[in-house]
């Protein structure tokens, strides 16, 4: 076992509980050690027919005719869609889920192209057939004519004059309005706070820095999947990989014309999502399919289809100018963020607003955000959409603020954090939260002065924030006989969060964790609930079973009334025991009250559903250190720490496990993955051999710091702890780059490529002479 | 119709038979034609890991062979890795270290770590992360993964 | 097909590569193909479907061509290892192929089988172009025969990834060496994915014969190797940084041959 000097898994509790805070199996942990958890693709309809997508080989591109008549006369093909058969959408038509409402036109054609072809895998037909061998060949029988037109492939070109147009009904919507004329710039974005030119005046020292970061993807194992099957009754069933049921179903059901009442989805387990597997793909194809064929259709993407046609997070172009007093103070910033918003409108730029100088305190701002169609896959939400972008950008300029002012980094930024009180540029006031804490967990850490020797290595920093999200749960509570209870909630578990639900009822209702048994369940099942994601399943669904939990301890003060024949104002019910307030003898645990159900009026079921407010903002920060080989510009992780505050970590493991995720998909993000785009606009690098994602042997262990500043706003003073962690890594690994090399980063993935060449060029400029190491 | 084969194997320890169409994987035939679902598809051209069993002793990538090759091979899936009496302690480990998020890597991840502490039963951190770089995972970072595998080590 | 780590891959995606075959043969049962046998006069008999564990887990043939080693232990991780043969490898006939420049290195013989008998042909001559060989259509690969090593001979594989497994050689070098007395007697460096085949750099032997092994002669190597590149720009890597790369793991894997031909040992990638 390897074994350090100090605690590498270290949580800084700040209350203690029962059940809240231990390390118990998780319930649905059996069935997943032994492959018999049933994830999307696992789900066996009899009957099934397999779905296969034709997609569109170019980037950029008007149809003209497509012919399914030789994949229709295949044997074993039982039928063939095109976009046709999808329901005509009005032009006011719309489709809401909970990410907003959307021209239905739009999302039908993003479904199923009739009209262009907005980026490489855009589907323009479908196949049902007997087996997916020969549904892959019906798919290479239909003729599609395509009148190719030049692609649009970065945030910048498309804003440019002259700039070939995608849509020719997308308005630029600045301040509530829409400004005339064709565009690709769906939307302008500004926040301002104070006056950045009487900022800028006052500062002593101002950086400005540029960044431009490639796409990437979530990159989830599990590829999407489902299988539909639309009944002669109307009723549509879906069972799917998804993060997000109940919206993905009233998305679904918008697609296709149909009340939402006739949809049910059954979320399957899920092998990753991250924001991806937030909105339907081949569910509306599916089901249409299995209504012309009146069997359950199933169909699993591919990887190469997973990549180039779900939703990756936009390519960016960030420009971040701040300005500084002698004395360490940010007077100052100014950011400019345009974003890649894929084939239709929605990136995540306005949360990139909102993040990039949020954790620090500064008087006078201004923000302008873009959201440029451009043409690429639609972006889906990755891990604190937005932030990491913008955050890259600020951190590496704050680290260099720190730099010419001569300050430790930290202290830098421990000078000039957010705290309780500051104002957000864009507007909101923040409320307790942890900031200045996770700052002073890494300044002590015994990380941040552990010598770091040897050349061509680096210590960087960097601090990351993110919103998190309340929006509704719903949970329900049925108590066993033998003093058990069952948890109903409709979260899908990504990370373990289903053990996190049945802690906090646990610790709610007084009974160990392992007495209540969560289920995720489908969406006629439970109340509903928004998806997966936003860091909210522990804070909002855990809310909501706490409140379950208070649902059941009331009834069950009510049954201890009636047997005890007296008030239940004088009853009190604490850690599983209900006991009387003046007499001392009256008094039962939860398991003997359980018992009595039957004789007290039958069975007990708690219910909780909220929509909560009191969502605190999470704040993250990692050190890492790094050794660069000075020769291929290949950069090795030697160090990482990352700090986090989770307002109080319900099953620290689990926290754990998403600080330590979310670090490498940072630490991925910022060295090898990206999209590489050929001249044509389409993806070269459409598999996992290309699309580099880090591997076990390219990492050290990443040690954990659990920081808890109780959030107010929750029963248990959590803080959703999911995506924070991926926004410090991209900026504390450039920082340490710097540190190791002398050459600021600006752009990402820094991959060995482009840091040798910003060595060279760095070489060629100042005229120095390489090293002798190169000669 | 195309012409199907039959193969017949030993899976998990039992005979086992099966009709297959020659460009079927072993990994489609395992889910799809002999139901055992365990093993996963991330990726169908091994780069991944999640559709990892062990073949006549070696880990392999069940889509990279194809299921006519699997004849009158000893093939072990996840769903043979625990046994009547109870989980295998790297199952155990896995679970007691929180080493799995999502869970879709984890029977490729315990297929793997199985045959190398079977050959190797001390292996250093850096042997393990080696071993299993052929399974990728992006929900864990690794860190509680090899950790549960040391700690399996311990216990086997 | 033998592992059919690259073929079924292929069959899936890029069928026309293959020539769209409508029949696969699986030749891992043929006894010829199998053959693993070393004699220290005789040399390694690899026959072309030996998967690459089965050549690692031999000791004596680890021992005598550690240099062999080097690559058959970092093509694709260990699932792939338990498939994949050194003959399939070559017979993929990709520039970038991790055990085609150490073969080279080791002045390897291949014997190829055909209706008219076998015939040999030296490993550097396999490679036609990206993706081609000498094959004719109805030839096959039987097994790849390795002089046995001189006295002072030592040979090294590297190749730079981005990551550190499971990518595409971005460029590699295949180096061994014959040492007289503190004097290079021979040399052979072959390059990975800087060439439409793996690249026998003829220079490099003729410069480095009856040089001083020091690193002053190093150096000249690595410069000679990054003038005979001639590389793509692709997703995995530029002209200029490949051409770079050849310096810099031309210097590196002849330092380490040398290390190997006095005796020493040098660390695994």
């Amino acid at each position: 076992m390897t074994t350090t000097a100090y605690d590498p898994n270290v949580v800084l509790a700040t209350k203690t509980y029962d059940v809240v805070g231990t390390r118990p199996i998780r319930h649905d942990g059996a069935d997943k050690v032994t492959g018999r958890a049933q994830y999307g693709a696992d789900f066996r309809a009899s009957g099934v027919l397999a779905a296969k997508l034709l997609r569109s080989p170019h980037s950029h591109a008007r149809i003209k005719s497509v012919d399914i008549s030789k994949a229709e006369a295949l044997e074993g093909v039982r039928a063939v869609i095109t976009g046709k058969d999808f329901p005509e959408s009005g032009p006011d038509d719309t489709v809401t889920s909970s990410l907003g409402t959307f021209k239905a036109k739009r999302v039908r054609e993003h479904c199923m192209a009739t009209e262009k072809v907005l980026y490489r895998g855009h589907p323009v037909a479908a196949v049902a057939a007997v087996s997916p061998h020969i549904a892959d060949e019906a798919v290479s029988l239909i003729e599609v004519e395509y009148a190719v037109l030049p692609p649009v492939t970065t945030a910048l070109q498309g804003m440019a004059d002259g700039a070939p147009i995608l849509h020719d009904d997308v308005r630029t919507t600045e301040g509530g309005e829409e400004k005339p004329g064709n565009t690709n710039v769906a939307a302008h974005i500004q926040y301002k706070k104070g006056d950045v030119e009487t900022g800028f005046a006052k500062a002593d020292i101002i950086v400005e820095r540029e960044f431009n970061t490639a796409t990437v993807h979530q990159g989830y194992i599990e590829p999407h999947s489902c299988t539909v099957f639309w009944n002669k009754d109307g009723k549509v069933d879906i069972w799917n990989s998804s993060q997000a049921p109940f919206d993905i179903r009233d998305a679904t059901a918008g697609i296709l014309g149909v009340p939402l009442s006739d949809v049910k989805l059954t979320p399957m387990e899920i092998g990753g999502g991250f924001g991806g597997k937030w909105e339907p793909y081949v569910e509306p194809v599916a089901a249409i399919l299995s209504k012309k064929t009146g069997r359950p259709v199933a169909n699993a993407m591919t990887r190469a289809e997973d990549l180039e046609a779900t939703g990756p997070t936009p390519g960016s172009y960030v420009k971040v100018k701040m300005g500084v007093t002698n004395e360490g103070k940010i007077v100052a910033g100014q950011a400019y963020i345009a974003f890649e918003a894929g084939g239709y409108p929605g990136s995540p730029v306005d949360a990139a607003c909102q993040c990039v100088f949020a954790p620090y305190e500064i008087e006078n701002a201004l923000i302008d955000g873009y959201d440029v169609v451009v043409n690429k896959p639609k972006s889906a939400a990755y891990r604190a959409p937005g932030a990491t972008h913008a955050e890259l950008a600020s951190e590496a300029v704050v680290d260099e603020l720190a730099e010419k002012l001569g300050l430790d980094p930290i202290e830098f930024r421990l000078a000039n954090a957010a705290k309780e009180g500051t104002r957000r540029v864009d507007g909101p006031l923040f409320p307790r939260i942890g900031c200045v804490e996770v700052l002073e967990a890494m300044k002590n850490h015994p990380h941040y002065t552990a010598p770091l020797e040897g050349p061509n290595r680096g210590r960087g920093v960097a601090i990351g924030f993110w919103v998190n999200a309340g929006l509704q749960s719903s949970a329900t509570i049925n108590v066993n006989k033998n003093g058990t209870a069952s948890l109903i909630e409709g979260s899908p578990d990504i990370g373990g969060s289903r053990v996190g639900l049945a802690m906090q009822a646990a610790e709610t209702l007084g009974i160990p964790a392992e007495d209540v048994h969560p289920a995720v369940v489908d969406t006629n099942s439970i109340g509903f609930t928004v998806g997966t994601g936003g860091s909210r399943v522990t804070f909002a669904t855990g809310w909501a079973s706490y409140l379950a939990a208070e649902d059941v301890n009331s009834q069950m003060v009510e049954r201890a009334a009636m047997i005890w024949e007296i008030d239940k104002s004088s009853i009190e019910m604490d850690r599983g025991v209900i006991k009387s307030k003046s007499d001392p003898e009256l008094k039962m645990t939860f398991k003997e009250m359980a018992d009595q159900m039957d004789d007290t009026g039958g069975a007990i079921v708690g219910k909780g559903t909220i929509d909560p407010t009191g969502v605190g903002g999470a704040f993250a920060g990692l050190i890492v250190d790094i050794e660069a080989d000075p020769e291929t510009g290949k950069v090795s992780i030697l160090r990482a720490t990352i700090v986090q505050d989770a307002g109080k970590a319900i099953h620290p493991s689990y926290v754990e496990g998403q600080m330590q995720g979310g670090t490498v998909q940072g630490i991925g993000w910022a060295l090898n993955e990206e999209y590489f785009m050929d001249d044509q606009g389409r993806m070269a690098n459409a598999t996992f051999l290309d699309y580099r994602m880090p591997i076990a042997l390219d990492l050290p262990m990443i040690d954990t710091v659990i920081v808890e500043v109780a959030n107010p706003g929750h029963p248990f003073g959590v803080r959703g702890v999911g995506e924070v962690p991926i926004v410090p890594p991209p900026a504390a690994v450039a920082n340490a780059i710097y540190r190791a090399l002398g050459v600021r980063m600006d752009r990402l993935p820094m991959n060995p490529v482009a840091i040798m060449e910003a060595v060279w060029a760095k070489g060629r400029s100042d005229g120095s002479s390489l090293p002798s190491a190169w000669a | 119709m195309p012409t199907k084969t039959h193969v017949q194997t030993r899976i998990n320890g039992e005979d086992v038979d099966f009709l297959c169409e020659p460009r079927q994987s072993l990994l489609e035939c395992l889910r799809d034609v002999v139901g055992l679902t365990g093993s996963k598809e991330g990726c169908n051209d091994g780069n991944c890991g999640a559709c990892t069993v062990n073949h006549d002793g070696r880990i392999v990538d069940s889509c990279l062979v194809l299921g006519v090759e699997a004849e009158g091979k000893e093939i072990l899936t996840i769903e043979g890795v625990a046994s009547p009496e109870g989980l295998h302690p790297i199952q155990q480990a896995f679970l007691e270290n929180a080493a799995l998020q999502c869970g879709i890597c984890t029977p490729g991840f315990i297929v793997a770590s199985k045959a190398l502490l079977e050959a190797e039963p001390n292996p250093s951190e850096q042997r393990i992360r080696l071993w299993l770089a052929g399974n990728l995972c992006r929900c864990t970072g690794y860190d509680k993964i090899v950790r549960a595998v040391m700690d399996a080590a311990g216990k086997m | 097909m033998a592992g059919g780590t690259d073929l079924i891959v292929l069959l899936r995606v890029n069928p026309e590569r293959v020539n769209s075959p409508e029949l696969i043969v699986d030749i891992k049962e043929i006894p010829e193909l199998n053959e693993l046998s070393y004699s220290a006069t005789g040399g390694l008999t690899l026959g072309a479907a030996v998967p690459c564990y089965k050549i690692y887990q031999n000791p004596e043939v680890a021992k005598a061509y550690p240099g062999l080693i080097d690559a058959a232990s970092l093509i694709g991780g260990i699932q792939i290892q338990g498939r994949a043969s050194i003959g399939g490898n070559l017979c993929n006939s990709t520039p970038s192929a991790d055990s085609i420049p150490a073969m080279i290195a080791h002045n390897v013989m291949c014997k190829i089988a055909g209706p008219n008998g076998t015939r040999e042909v030296a490993v550097e001559n396999f490679c036609t172009g990206p993706s081609q060989n000498v094959l004719e259509s109805n030839e096959l690969l039987v097994s790849l025969h390795f002089p046995p090593s001189p006295d002072n001979f030592g040979a090294r594989y590297i190749r730079f990834i981005p990551r550190n497994e499971m990518d595409i050689a971005v460029a590699g070098a295949g180096v061994s060496v014959v040492l007289d007395n503190g004097t290079l007697k021979s040399a052979r460096v072959a390059l990975a994915s800087v060439a439409p085949t793996p690249l026998l750099v003829n220079k490099i032997s003729e410069a480095l014969a009856g040089q001083p092994a020091n690193e002053a002669t190093v150096q000249e190597a690595g410069k000679l190797a990054k003038e005979a590149a001639s590389p793509i720009t692709d997703m995995r890597g530029t002209v200029e940084y490949r051409k770079h790369l050849c310096d810099v793991l031309t210097r590196r894997a002849l330092a380490a041959a040398i290390t190997r031909a006095k005796g020493g040992t040098v660390d695994a990638d």
